[in-house]
């Protein structure tokens, strides 16, 4: 039988956690774990520390709590930008419970929040203090042991913040893929794009080859033209229950597409 | 493994029990108090018929770890109706055939509850949003909409929470 320990304080959490511990943010993922037996750990670390629900700024950052729930972050006036993101979790009740560090670990179909904080070239930081990129938290989560506290970026230019989820249920359906893209503008052209993919590999992935493409261009018809041909570059998506890896590849450039067209889809 | 004392209220009652590691909060209110009104579907938060209000938020009770509501306020759908009289959503349901197996019902009742109490006057769209994360295989989902949104001119007419 599982064992679960409670703290009320971050760092006392972080060192109590070892191999077989696995620490549990809104619990949306690890309890059907728990309720299908189906968990490789024997021990669930929790934290009711109210600052990991904080969201605060720091020398033109954003930071937030790991433990923000995407409800939480959906109805926050400085987190705009990460409605759409947020709100694509879920339904109602898992917006609730489902938190903002919970997401860097799920892995496809879920983990759409995760796509958006790739774009925005997000860092976390850990209760040891340490600091590290997200992409390299995506190459690791897998075996990931220490606790993510917070979650910082620079705020996207206005305008310049798009997302989009691709699921065949509507509402709410788990992801078939979903893009999200930091599309900075000087002078009318792309400068330092970041695109990401969900659903395209087995975590969110940058689509390198239509960030470079996109580089110096209009966001226009003709200008993103380059960025879809290249937007398969480096992603291997999978089959699975939910589409089979020859539709992800067709229809991953037409939402792209779609995305960067329709300003319906910026913030 | 020792069982975890905890203390919370359901549906206006304090409540003490114990509850083992891991165990989730829709088996900690089934088996453990009686209340057997949030049913138990897929165990994995999907498909919405174990949904409860915790502290007035709707939560997945098969998801949620019973010993994290210590010290909340759970209210599940036995906690609707005022003695026999019912709630105007359940009223509501009734009258407008929103249900068929059932086995949605108390999920529905809870999302649209959650609904009402932050949105008094939603319209069609937001009545959609709010059951989104509850599956009914049976109604296709619109009498339960209209049923909601009954609900509501009524409740606004009426000022019954």
């Amino acid at each position: 039988m599982i064992k679960v320990d409670t703290y009320r304080a971050v760092a006392e959490a972080e060192a109590s956690m070892d191999g077989q511990s696995r620490y549990m943010g809104g619990g949306t993922l690890v309890m059907r774990d728990l309720n299908y037996g189906s968990y490789g750990f024997e021990r669930l670390v929790r934290c009711t520390d109210p600052r990991l629900n904080s969201v605060r700024r720091d020398r033109g950052r954003i930071v937030i709590g790991a433990g923000l729930t995407m409800a939480e972050c959906a109805e926050n006036r400085d987190l705009a930008f990460l409605a759409a993101p947020a709100m694509g979790v879920g339904g109602p009740a898992v917006r609730n419970m489902a938190t903002v560090g919970g997401n860097l670990f799920a892995p496809p179909p879920f983990g759409d929040f995760a796509t958006a904080m790739l774009a925005l070239d997000a860092r976390v930081r850990t209760a040891g203090g340490e600091e590290l990129g997200i992409e390299a938290l995506l190459a690791s989560r897998r075996t990931f042991r220490r606790i993510v506290t917070e979650i910082e970026f620079l705020p996207p230019p206005r305008g310049g913040f798009r997302f989009r989820k691709v699921s065949r249920v509507k509402p709410k359906g788990v992801s078939v893929l979903s893009i999200c893209a930091l599309l900075p503008q000087s002078g009318g052209r792309i400068r330092g794009a970041r695109i990401a993919f969900n659903g395209m590999g087995a975590t969110p992935l940058r689509a390198t080859g239509s960030e470079a493409a996109l580089e110096g261009r209009p966001l226009d018809r003709n200008g993103i033209a380059p960025a879809l041909d290249a937007a398969l570059q480096g992603l291997s998506p999978a089959d699975d229950e939910l589409a089979t890896s020859w539709y992800r590849r067709t229809v991953a450039p037409v939402y792209l597409r779609r995305m960067l067209l329709e300003r319906s889809h910026a913030y | 493994m020792a069982k975890t004392p905890i203390a919370f209220s359901l549906n206006g009652m304090e409540r003490s029990m114990f509850v083992d590691p891991g165990q989730n909060l829709l088996d900690a209110l089934r088996r453990g108090v009686g209340d057997l009104s949030p049913k138990y579907g897929c165990a994995q938060g999907t498909c919405g018929t174990c949904s409860v209000l915790v502290d007035g938020k709707l939560q997945l009770a098969c998801i949620t770890l019973a010993e994290a509501v210590a010290g909340s306020s759970v209210t599940t759908t036995a906690g609707l109706a005022d003695g026999s009289e019912l709630h105007p959503l359940q009223r509501s349901f009734m009258d407008n055939f929103a249900a068929q197996c059932g086995y949605c019902t108390p999920g529905m009742l809870m999302a649209a509850k959650a609904l009402l109490d932050r949105n008094p006057s939603p319209q069609r769209q937001d009545v959609v949003e709010a059951i989104s994360g509850n599956l009914c295989r049976c109604t296709g989902y619109e009498p339960i909409i209209d049923a909601i949104l009954k609900a509501a001119a009524f409740m606004r007419t009426r000022g019954r929470p």
